[in-house]
């Protein structure tokens, strides 16, 4: 790393950061806790942080229970798929408001959050039709293409963003070397946008992996992702925080891992950056 | 730079999203036009009659209507003002060396990993219940009263879950930015004699500008359908001070299946989100500017 | 990483145009109740029975149900084969004849046996359009250690007055236990389920016969009073965003002396496993205000076939089995007698083995009985239902209300200015829906 970092900055800096990333976490982590509670335990005053009798039985009761991993396979199709077509479709777009600007790119910008605005629930009967009479009612595509067509205004903004950041003499250099287009967005354009995607991937696919009103209401069983899977264990009659405990810490355990991967893009962009 | 040809190939690449948006956008919105100007509930079918404009009218005259304005423009508000302001402190800091850097990465993005409704029944029941809540017992064992959030401070209680959730986004958005900002300008300006303080405040700070704008020009459009939190916490109670435009418009639509009245409410709501994006393109607009 | 991305993309269109045609499947939707989650287990015995019958769940929670299935009935979106849906929506939809009338579920099914109030809530002109798979109604659950303790004794059918002066006896708030717990949380099947059901019981009604709302009346002022002041002096903080699985949660760590709530919950709080105060708990009828007229009501799910189904043979076979008594049997085999589904059929009250398994067994019946959906109240009213009005509107005018109550109870407003919104609210809404001209 290029900065000066004499060892009690790093210290300082190192203490700072847990003692937000604990706070911010905690919710998070009472949660996972919680799903290793019995239910009476969960919410018992003064609450149980480590030493109590911790137990899998929620777990095996959700295993039992329902199918996880045909729901997070819909989950990763659906939201790995929506956020994909939408990149496909989003990059040329962010490029070509970011390089080949006109008077009304601005306003297309805006136009295109404004796609967003009118509330899911409000046209939950019209799209509800539509799919009934296209037969999209309980499908993977119909779902990727709902919320692929949702995403895409934040996608192409946030790409935008990230390649207005790119400075442009960069690629006249690479023009004047006779680059095409093409070539230009591949080697040269994507390998510095690459922490600006990862992160844009990341958070479209998370919204798309919690969207959760278009994937209750347009599936039933086929279809049906995480957050309905997470809808069988919330709020039942009768005592329920610690397997929705369980079910929900199931449900984040895939994205997770999908988080760890596009830290490693964030931090290899930081790299690059400061070698040059 | 922009020539005649990358003007035209600028263009070209455009038009799928374009074209796709739009499709997109005119024919729910034309079968949202349509309903809104019929008397049409769903659970009487075959009794659907042209009743104009009665929808907006009844509506906008809703008294929950007024209360729901202001309760949303004051949820909105007060999220973008603590995402943003905690997200751009937790994006510095997490851009600092230390030891441990993804795993505390990982950690401040986790709360927007968890779907809505869990975050908001794990902090309504384990966190903010003033009997067996976390925040209960830390308040008992310092010898306080514990408070009663969503009785006392309704509002605030949602604005904290909802800001919770988001600040991760504000974070991470910011942090990706950050990290492409030249360190050794930053360096310069710190050689120079420039304290960190108003080095962040004339070199990062402009840098962010644009992000920043992003960021809130995005969560608005989410904020102001937020309704999950609210539906599982206070049922958009006490009186109607957790009522937000959201919930009045998931209420006719869902509660009461009334789908010309969720149509008019809907238009409605376009309406107040355009006013909203252009008011805020005023002001973080010029950091858009291209 | 694109690759498998890629490949997964595919794989999803073929997946999705690759359905199966070997077989009936009956997709079953229902509420993710613990009684339902045990029918759910217990699939195999019916699909053995079966055999050419595929069985696939969506189980949901109520709310996210109700609103899946309303939307797909009313769209005909033809998803759902068996739906499971409560006695609210029974008539409603019945009347719009978006349900297959049930008369014919074969000899065994002995429709008869089913207990006459709910047969009357899931019936249209004597004729059944959904099978009841449980019902409940509401009842009183009290702590036998703290009215011992206090010298008190609760009577088998408790007055409100009663009720009120040993909530505040036993109310000790430095050890943490409130005399009272109620719902407070805003919601037509929340906070206004129970309020309804105790304005009965004080001779209050919605709605009088020519559908004008009520709450102008002294009837539904002294509930609202009554009910803010005893929560003010005895029930636990937060109670206006309380609803049955808080204070479930609360009557389970032994923080309530008494508490009123659905009959279901009667094995909750006795299950060792889940409660801290399994051994120490009673029951007692819901208050009454002596008018004749018990604070509880009446409520069932039931299993229902969607007209326009094509699958009708198979969804019968489905609703017979599961509302059968050889299901309850099953159960009981299983699980023991106290997990069989209640509330629908006299012969289980009938069951010695069941009322020895289940100490609730005959408040419950009793509670049951003496709620009446046909004259919920003293007076007359207009509409079916004990704590909800069977009309489409309901849902929606319920929850404005709710939330002016829960206002009341947060102290946010006043018992006059809430039942003054109450009334504005609710007349505005009839008369948009034409009740009121």
């Amino acid at each position: 790393m290029a900065r000066r970092d004499s060892a009690s900055r790093v210290f300082v800096s190192t203490l700072a950061a847990w003692v937000v990333g604990f706070l911010i976490f905690f919710p998070i982590l009472w949660m996972v806790l919680t799903s290793f509670k019995t239910e009476l335990e969960a919410f018992s005053t003064p609450p149980s942080f480590l030493f109590f009798h911790w137990t899998t039985e929620n777990y095996a009761t959700v295993q039992e229970r329902s199918d996880y991993v045909a729901h997070a396979m819909n989950s990763l199709i659906i939201a790995g798929g929506s956020t994909l077509i939408a990149l496909l479709i989003a990059v040329p777009a962010a490029w070509s408001m970011a390089f080949a600007p006109t008077k009304r790119t601005k306003d297309v910008l805006l136009w295109m959050l404004s796609t967003k605005m009118l509330p899911p629930v409000g046209v939950l009967v019209p799209i509800y039709l539509i799919f009934r009479d296209f037969g999209l009612l309980d499908t993977r595509s119909g779902l990727i293409l709902v919320l692929c067509l949702g995403n895409l205004p934040i996608v192409v903004w946030m790409l935008f963003t990230y390649f207005k950041e790119i400075p442009k003499d960069i690629l006249e250099a690479a023009r004047m070397d006779g680059a095409t287009v093409g070539k230009e967005l591949i080697y040269v354009l994507t390998p510095m946008a690459v922490p600006g995607i990862a992160s844009t991937l990341l958070l479209n696919f998370i919204l798309a992996w919690n969207e959760a009103f278009w994937t209750l209401n347009l599936t039933t069983s086929e279809a049906a992702p995480l957050t309905v899977f997470i809808a069988s264990y919330s709020s039942p009659e009768g005592l329920f925080w610690a397997k929705l405990s369980a079910a929900s810490t199931l449900a984040i355990a895939p994205i997770l891992v999908l988080g760890w991967f596009s830290q490693r893009q964030l931090v290899r962009g930081l790299t690059f950056g400061a070698v040059k | 730079m922009a020539t005649q040809q990358t003007q035209t190939l600028g263009r070209l690449l455009l038009t799928p999203a374009v074209a796709l948006l739009f499709v997109w956008m005119i024919v729910p919105l034309g079968m949202t036009i349509y309903f809104s100007l019929l008397s049409y509930n769903l659970l009487n079918p075959g009794m659907e009659r042209f009743v104009g404009l009665e929808n907006y009218v009844y509506f906008l005259t809703d008294p929950a209507f007024l209360a729901s304005l202001r309760n949303t423009l004051v949820l909105v508000g007060s999220v973008l003002l603590i995402t943003v302001v905690v997200g751009t402190l937790v994006a510095l800091l997490l851009d600092q060396a230390f030891v441990g850097r993804s795993i505390v990465r990982l950690m401040v993005i986790a709360p927007f990993f968890v779907m809505p409704t869990v975050s908001a029944l794990v902090w309504k029941n384990l966190l903010m219940h003033p009997v067996s809540g976390m925040f209960a017992w830390i308040m008992t064992s310092i010898g306080l009263e514990p408070i009663d959030w969503f009785a006392q401070y309704p509002l605030f209680s949602i604005i904290l879950i909802v800001a919770w959730q988001w600040t991760p986004f504000a974070a991470l958005i910011l942090l990706t930015a950050l990290q492409s900002l030249d360190e050794e300008q930053r360096e310069a300006a710190l050689m120079d004699g420039a304290g960190a303080f108003s080095t962040f405040l004339y070199i990062t700070l402009p840098h962010l500008a644009r992000p920043i704008a992003v960021v809130i020009l995005i969560e608005t459009i989410f904020l102001l359908t937020v309704f999950a939190e609210i539906y599982v916490t206070t049922g958009g109670g006490p009186g109607l001070q957790t009522t937000n435009i959201a919930f009045l418009i998931y209420s006719q639509a869902l509660i009461q299946y009334d789908v010309g009245g969720a149509s008019a409410g809907g238009l409605v709501a376009v309406v107040i989100a355009n006013i909203l994006a252009i008011f805020l393109m005023r002001i973080v607009g010029r950091s858009l500017e291209v | 990483m694109r690759k498998a991305i890629g490949a997964l993309v595919g794989a999803s269109a073929l997946l999705a145009a690759a359905p199966s045609f070997a077989q009936t499947t009956l997709t079953i939707a229902t509420v993710n109740n613990g009684d339902m989650i045990r029918m759910q287990g217990l699939t195999s015995d019916f699909t053995a029975k079966n055999p050419g019958i595929n069985v696939k769940w969506v189980t949901l929670e109520e709310n996210v149900l109700r609103q899946r299935v309303t939307t797909d009935i009313a769209t005909k979106g033809g998803q759902f084969d068996v739906l499971t849906i409560g006695t609210y929506e029974v008539p409603i939809w019945a009347k719009q004849k978006w349900l297959l009338p049930l008369d014919d579920l074969g000899a065994a099914y002995d429709a008869k046996d089913i207990l006459p109030k709910i047969a009357d809530a899931v019936s249209v002109g004597g004729t059944l359009y959904a099978a009841p798979f449980y019902g409940e109604s509401s009842m009183m659950m009290y702590r036998t250690d703290l009215f011992e303790k206090a010298g008190l004794k609760m009577p088998e059918s408790p007055s409100w007055d009663f009720v009120f002066d040993a909530a505040r006896k036993l109310t000790d708030k430095s050890a943490g236990v409130y005399g009272i717990c109620l719902r407070g949380k805003a919601g037509w099947g929340e906070n206004m389920a129970f309020l309804t059901a105790m304005a009965n019981s004080y001779g209050a009604r919605w709605f009088d016969e020519k559908w004008q709302p009520q709450f102008n009346t002294p009837e539904w002022k002294a509930t609202l009073t009554d009910y803010v002041a005893i929560m003010k002096e005895a029930g636990p903080p937060g109670s206006s965003s309380n609803g049955f699985n808080e204070n479930l949660a609360l009557f389970n760590s032994g923080k309530c002396a008494m508490w009123i709530d659905a009959t279901v919950a009667a094995s909750f709080v006795s299950n060792p496993k889940e409660s801290k105060v399994a051994d120490k708990v009673g029951f007692a009828l819901a208050p009454n205000k002596g008018l004749g007229k018990n604070a509880n009501w009446l409520w069932a799910w039931n299993l229902a076939i969607p007209a326009g189904s094509k699958k009708v043979d198979a969804a019968k076979k489905f609703i017979a089995w599961a509302t059968s008594k050889g299901y309850t049997e099953l159960v009981a085999s299983k699980d023991g007698w106290a997990n069989v589904p209640p509330g629908t059929r006299t012969s289980l009250y009938q069951n010695e083995a069941y009322l020895s398994a289940a100490p609730f067994a005959k408040l419950t019946l009793a509670s049951i009985d003496s709620a009446d959906p046909n004259h919920p109240t003293v007076k007359p009213v207009p509409y079916v239902g004990v704590q909800y009005a069977a009309i489409p509107e309901f849902q929606g005018i319920g929850t404005q209300v709710g939330q002016q109550f829960s206002a009341a109870l947060s102290g946010a407003t006043t018992v006059d200015a809430a039942l003054t919104a109450a009334q504005a609210s609710t007349e505005r809404e009839m008369r948009r829906a034409g009740y009121l001209k």
